[in-house]
């Protein structure tokens, strides 16, 4: 089987555009899954105050969320720049 | 290629089952340990109760177990089936089973020990409502183990299917990938629906009156646990059943086998992630009931963020199946 440089190259980028998404999506998830439980727990303590909680949940969630997205764009450019 | 036909198969074939119960064997191992460990505690703090302890460990142990009991089949059939084929692509079918149903028996046998471990400890607090606390274990490990049944069945249709009029490059890796799939994207929703059952198991033992919503609120944050595992199924079937034009490109296998591993990855995450969000929910709602609603919708919200990596990673994974 003949495989020239060109097809190499994009089967690399095409692995490693798999790889960096598959992986880089277990930090975030496993993250933000800790934050909601925490905050759960915080919501059963202080039910009043669930507005506010519900709010840092979702900041704390949208700052764990970044590596996914640097995941997300790092796939994207091996996928379609490279 | 290196060999002729039948005995690469035969080479794919125990590699596969190697990987299947080696890695099948993890999980269970473990979730049965922390089972009997917490057996242990249980029985230390209340030795009357002995005989109803040591019967819901068994039982808690013996759903464990079925997730390496699955793997075991399945090596066991793969070493000792006849696989007569013309095509190196039973080949790398059956490395793909091998695979999906190995990793995908981890996250059940790890899961299903959390609620088998606390419905001790909680019959060792609680003795009065043991049959309650057995019942709702069996119910939250059963739904542990869908993410292993999912590889079951995967790997099965990887074994039996006929793949003999497919282009051998690239669905090779298209197979492979499917292993990959629904294999690593079961490790997740596997060990997540576990945390949520350990911890309603713990919740009835505390307060046994709230026993109706703590099993909704467990059910509801399982269900939302699975979704993971279903992703990296249905990438899976996509990767079976899509026939692709055949191609002597290596980047259109790669992107196939990427597919896989892509969602696979992405799936364990997110699976684990829902699982610890639900946990907390179910936690506070044994000890705080009036909260229930407010703790269900804080839960999914929670939930919904921590999917959104699983999203990316099946984006990704359809991208390189259908643009690529």
């Amino acid at each position: 089987m003949e495989i020239g440089g060109p097809d190499i190259i994009k089967a690399a980028a095409f692995l490693g555009a798999g790889i960096a998404m598959g992986l880089g999506a277990i930090g975030p998830g496993v993250g933000e899954g800790f934050v909601g439980g925490k905050a759960c727990e915080a919501i059963g303590k202080k039910p009043e105050e669930a507005g506010l909680l519900t709010r840092t949940m979702l900041v704390g969630q949208a700052v764990s969320e970044s590596t996914g997205i640097y995941s997300l764009v790092v796939a994207l450019l091996l996928l379609f720049v490279v | 290629m290196l060999f002729d036909i039948q005995t690469t198969i035969s080479l794919a074939a125990c590699v596969g089952a190697g990987l299947c119960i080696g890695l099948g064997a993890i999980g269970a191992a473990l979730g049965e340990g922390y089972t009997a460990g917490l057996a242990n505690e249980a029985l230390c703090q209340n030795t009357e109760q002995s005989g109803d302890i040591l019967k819901n460990m068994l039982v808690g142990q013996a759903i464990a177990e079925s997730a390496a009991i699955f793997a075991l089949v399945i090596a066991v059939l793969l070493l000792f089936m006849d696989m007569s084929s013309n095509t190196y692509l039973t080949a790398a079918a059956l490395a793909g089973a091998g695979i999906s149903m190995g990793f995908g028996a981890i996250g059940s046998g790890i899961g299903s020990g959390f609620p088998g471990g606390q419905c001790c400890l909680g019959i060792s607090r609680q003795p009065s409502v043991a049959s309650k606390l057995t019942t709702n274990m069996l119910i939250g490990s059963a739904v542990c183990q869908t993410p292993a049944i999912f590889s079951m069945v995967v790997a099965l249709m990887l074994m039996f299917m006929d793949f003999g009029n497919m282009p051998l490059l690239p669905a090779w890796a298209a197979l492979l990938g499917a292993g990959f799939s629904t294999g690593l994207a079961a490790i997740g929703s596997g060990i997540g629906g576990g945390l949520a059952a350990g911890e309603s198991c713990s919740g009835i033992s505390r307060n046994p009156e709230t026993l109706g919503q703590i099993t909704t609120t467990m059910l509801v944050g399982q269900a939302v646990s699975q979704t993971p595992s279903i992703f990296g199924l249905l990438v899976s079937f996509i990767l079976m059943f899509k026939t692709f034009p055949e191609t002597s490109s290596i980047a259109m296998a790669m992107a196939l086998l990427s597919a896989g591993i892509c969602m696979g990855f992405g799936g364990i995450g997110p699976g684990i992630g829902n699982g610890l969000t639900a946990q907390g929910a179910v936690k506070w709602v044994s000890r705080n009931v009036e909260a229930a609603g407010e703790l269900t919708r804080t839960m999914l919200v929670g939930q919904a963020v921590s999917q959104s990596t699983a999203i990316y990673a099946m984006v990704i994974s359809l991208v390189l199946i259908f643009v690529m």
